[in-house]
C-alpha cells in the first residue's frame, strides 16, 4: 500500500493545507476582481509560486519516506547554490566547493539509513576539518580565514539545520502513532511558514514599533508578538494529531518555533544587507529566492528536531 | 532528433537544475529567425545555455558560430559540434583573401536561422569581458534588417571556466538586452553593441571571484 506510512491526521492535514490555499487563491481573485485599478501581481505569483512547492512537497510526502528525504536532500541542493552564487568565492576554491555540494547526498544518506550519530557529526566535524584541508592542500592563503568561514556557514545553515527536518520521517514511528515521521515533518514546515505569514499580517495590521530596524526595518514588535500567539495557538490545537507532545510540551514547540522562524528570518535578512542585495535569487516568483523561502526553517528545523528527540526518542 | 535527445536529457538538466538560470527581460528574447544572438563568452556552457534559453522549438534553427581549428580538431568532436550542435564553422584567421570567411553566416540568415556569436572570439580570461572582434560588424553590415539581440552571461565562468572539466554548480545570471541594428556604421555600431552588454552587465549584482 502505497500510503502505509502516512497516518489518516496527516492526511487531514495535507487537505487543510490545500484548502487553505484554495481560500489564498480565491481571495487574490475576488480582490483583483473588486480593485481592478490595483496591481496584484506579486501577490498571485507569490500564491501560485506556493501551490507549485506545496504541491511537489505533498507529492513527495505521500509517495514515500525516500522520496520525502530526496525532497530535502534537492532543497539543501538548491540553498546551498543559491548561497555559493550570493557569497564572494575564490577561484582557487572550484574543488573545495565540489566537496562542499558532495556532502550534501552524504548528509541525507546518513538520514535514509537511520545513522543518528554520523547524521549529527559528519558536518560538524568532518566536513569541518576537511575542506579547510582541501584549500591548505591548493595552497591560497588569501582571504583563506574567510572562505573557510563562509563555506562551512552555509553548509551548516543549508545542509545541516535542513537536514533535521528529513531525519524526522527516520524516527522510530511507534512513539508517535498519530502523525508518524510525515506527522512531525508536517508540523515542523506548516507552523513555520504559518509564522512567516502571520507575523507579516499582524504586522501589517497593527505594526507600529521596530524591532530590528537595522536589519528588516519592515519586522515591529506587534508582528512578531501576534504571530508568536498565533502560531503557539495553533501548535497546541495541532500537536495531538501530528506529535507526541503533551500539551504543555506543544506551548513551548510553539513558543520556539515562532521565535526560531523569527531569528531565521532575520539572519537570512542580514545576510542579504551585508551582500547589498534584495532577494536571494528568482527561482520562487513572488517570494524571491529559495533562501527568502527557507530562512526560518534553518532555525526552526533543528530547534523543534532536537526539543522533540529530547523529550521523546 | 540526436539533437532533441542530447538537450532532453542532458543539457536542459545540466542547465537548469545543476545550474539553474536567473533570467532579466525574458522577453527580449527573439521569437523567431532570422536573428542574431550576442554575448560575452567564458564557458563551454554559453552555447548550451542560449540554446536552452531560446524557444524549444527553434533548437534545429539555432546555429552557433564556432571556431573551426578548435571544434574540428577530431573527428567525434567534428562530429558533435555539426550534428549535435549544429555550428557553423569559421575560420580565426583567414588564409585565402578571396574566400568570405562569413558565408556560411550570411547563408544560414537567408534561410532564416537564429546565429549564435561571441564577439570575444574565445573564452579568454573567466569572468573577464575581452574586447569584441568586428565580424559582427561585417554581418550586421550585409544583413541591417536582421536584429542582433545582445546578452550578458554571468556565473558559466565560474562553473566551468576554461581548462576545467568537472562542473560547479552557480546560479547563472542572463540578462537579454534590447536588440540592435546596423547603424551604418562599423565604428558606432561596436560601441553600442559593446556598450549594450556593458549596461546589462551593470543591471545585476555579482559577488567578488577572484
Amino acid at each position: 500500500m502505497i500510503l502505509s506510512h502516512i497516518t489518516p491526521s496527516v492526511l487531514t492535514a495535507l487537505g487543510g493545507v490545500l484548502g487553505m490555499l484554495v481560500v489564498a487563491s480565491l481571495i487574490a481573485a475576488l480582490l483583483k476582481r473588486l480593485h481592478p485599478d490595483k496591481n496584484y501581481t506579486e501577490l498571485i505569483q507569490r500564491i501560485r509560486s506556493w501551490w507549485i512547492m506545496i504541491g511537489i512537497f505533498s507529492c513527495a510526502i505521500l509517495l514515500s519516506r525516500t522520496a520525502s528525504i530526496l525532497f530535502f536532500a534537492f532543497v539543501s541542493f538548491l540553498a546551498l547554490k543559491e548561497y555559493v552564487s550570493l557569497i564572494p568565492t575564490r577561484r582557487a576554491d572550484r574543488r573545495v566547493l565540489f566537496w562542499a555540494y558532495a556532502a550534501i547526498p552524504f548528509q541525507y544518506y546518513w538520514v535514509h539509513k537511520q545513522w543518528y550519530g554520523m547524521f549529527i557529526i559528519f558536518i560538524p566535524v568532518y566536513l569541518f576539518l576537511l575542506l579547510p584541508m582541501r584549500m591548505v592542500i591548493i595552497g591560497e592563503t588569501k582571504d583563506f580565514l574567510r572562505a573557510a568561514g563562509t563555506l562551512h556557514w552555509g553548509l551548516m545553515t543549508m545542509v545541516f539545520s535542513l537536514s533535521h527536518a528529513a531525519f524526522f520521517l527516520v524516527l522510530d514511528g511507534a512513539t508517535n502513532p498519530a502523525g508518524g515521521g510525515a506527522g512531525l515533518v508536517l508540523y515542523l514546515i506548516f507552523l513555520t511558514q504559518f509564522n512567516d505569514v502571520a507575523q507579516y499580517v499582524w504586522g501589517k495590521l497593527t505594526g507600529r514599533h521596530k524591532i530590528i530596524p537595522k536589519v528588516s526595518p519592515n519586522k515591529t514588535w506587534e508582528g512578531f508578538l501576534g504571530g508568536l500567539g498565533t502560531t503557539t495557538a495553533l501548535a497546541m490545537v495541532l500537536a495531538p494529531y501530528l506529535t507526541p507532545l503533551t500539551p504543555i510540551e506543544s506551548l513551548g514547540a510553539g513558543l520556539l518555533i515562532a521565535l526560531g522562524g523569527f531569528i531565521g528570518d532575520v539572519t537570512i535578512s542580514a545576510l542579504k544587507r551585508d551582500l547589498g542585495v534584495k532577494d536571494s535569487g528568482s527561482l520562487l516568483p513572488g517570494h524571491g529566492g529559495v533562501l527568502d523561502r527557507i530562512d526560518s526553517l534553518t532555525y526552526t528545523a533543528p530547534l523543534l528536531f532536537h526539543f522533540v528527540y529530547y523529550l521523546h526518542y | 532528433m540526436f539533437q532533441q535527445l542530447f538537450f532532453i536529457l542532458i543539457v536542459r538538466p545540466v542547465v537548469l537544475v545543476v545550474l539553474g538560470l536567473n533570467v532579466r527581460h525574458r522577453e527580449r528574447i527573439p521569437a523567431k529567425g532570422p536573428a542574431i544572438v550576442v554575448s560575452n563568452h567564458n564557458s563551454h556552457l554559453d552555447t548550451l545555455v542560449l540554446m536552452t534559453l531560446l524557444p524549444w522549438p527553434l533548437l534545429p534553427r539555432l546555429r552557433p558560430v564556432a571556431a573551426k581549428d578548435y571544434f574540428l580538431r577530431n573527428r567525434l568532436l567534428a562530429w558533435f559540434a555539426l550534428r549535435i550542435m549544429h555550428i557553423i564553422p569559421l575560420e580565426r584567421e583567414a588564409i585565402d583573401r578571396h574566400q568570405d570567411p562569413l558565408a556560411a553566416c550570411s547563408e544560414a540568415l537567408q534561410n532564416g536561422e537564429i546565429l549564435i556569436l561571441f564577439p570575444e572570439g574565445s573564452r579568454g580570461d573567466p569572468e573577464q569581458m575581452g574586447p569584441f572582434k568586428s565580424g559582427i560588424a561585417h554581418l550586421a553590415k550585409r544583413h541591417p534588417d536582421v536584429p542582433i539581440t545582445p546578452i550578458f552571461l554571468h556565473g558559466l565562468g565560474k562553473a566551468l571556466p576554461k581548462g576545467t572539466a568537472i562542473p560547479v554548480p552557480f546560479f547563472c545570471d542572463v540578462f537579454i538586452g534590447d536588440s540592435v541594428r546596423w547603424s551604418g556604421d562599423r565604428a558606432s555600431f561596436m560601441t553600442t553593441l559593446g556598450q549594450g552588454i556593458k549596461t546589462l552587465a551593470e543591471e545585476g549584482y555579482r559577488p567578488a571571484w577572484e
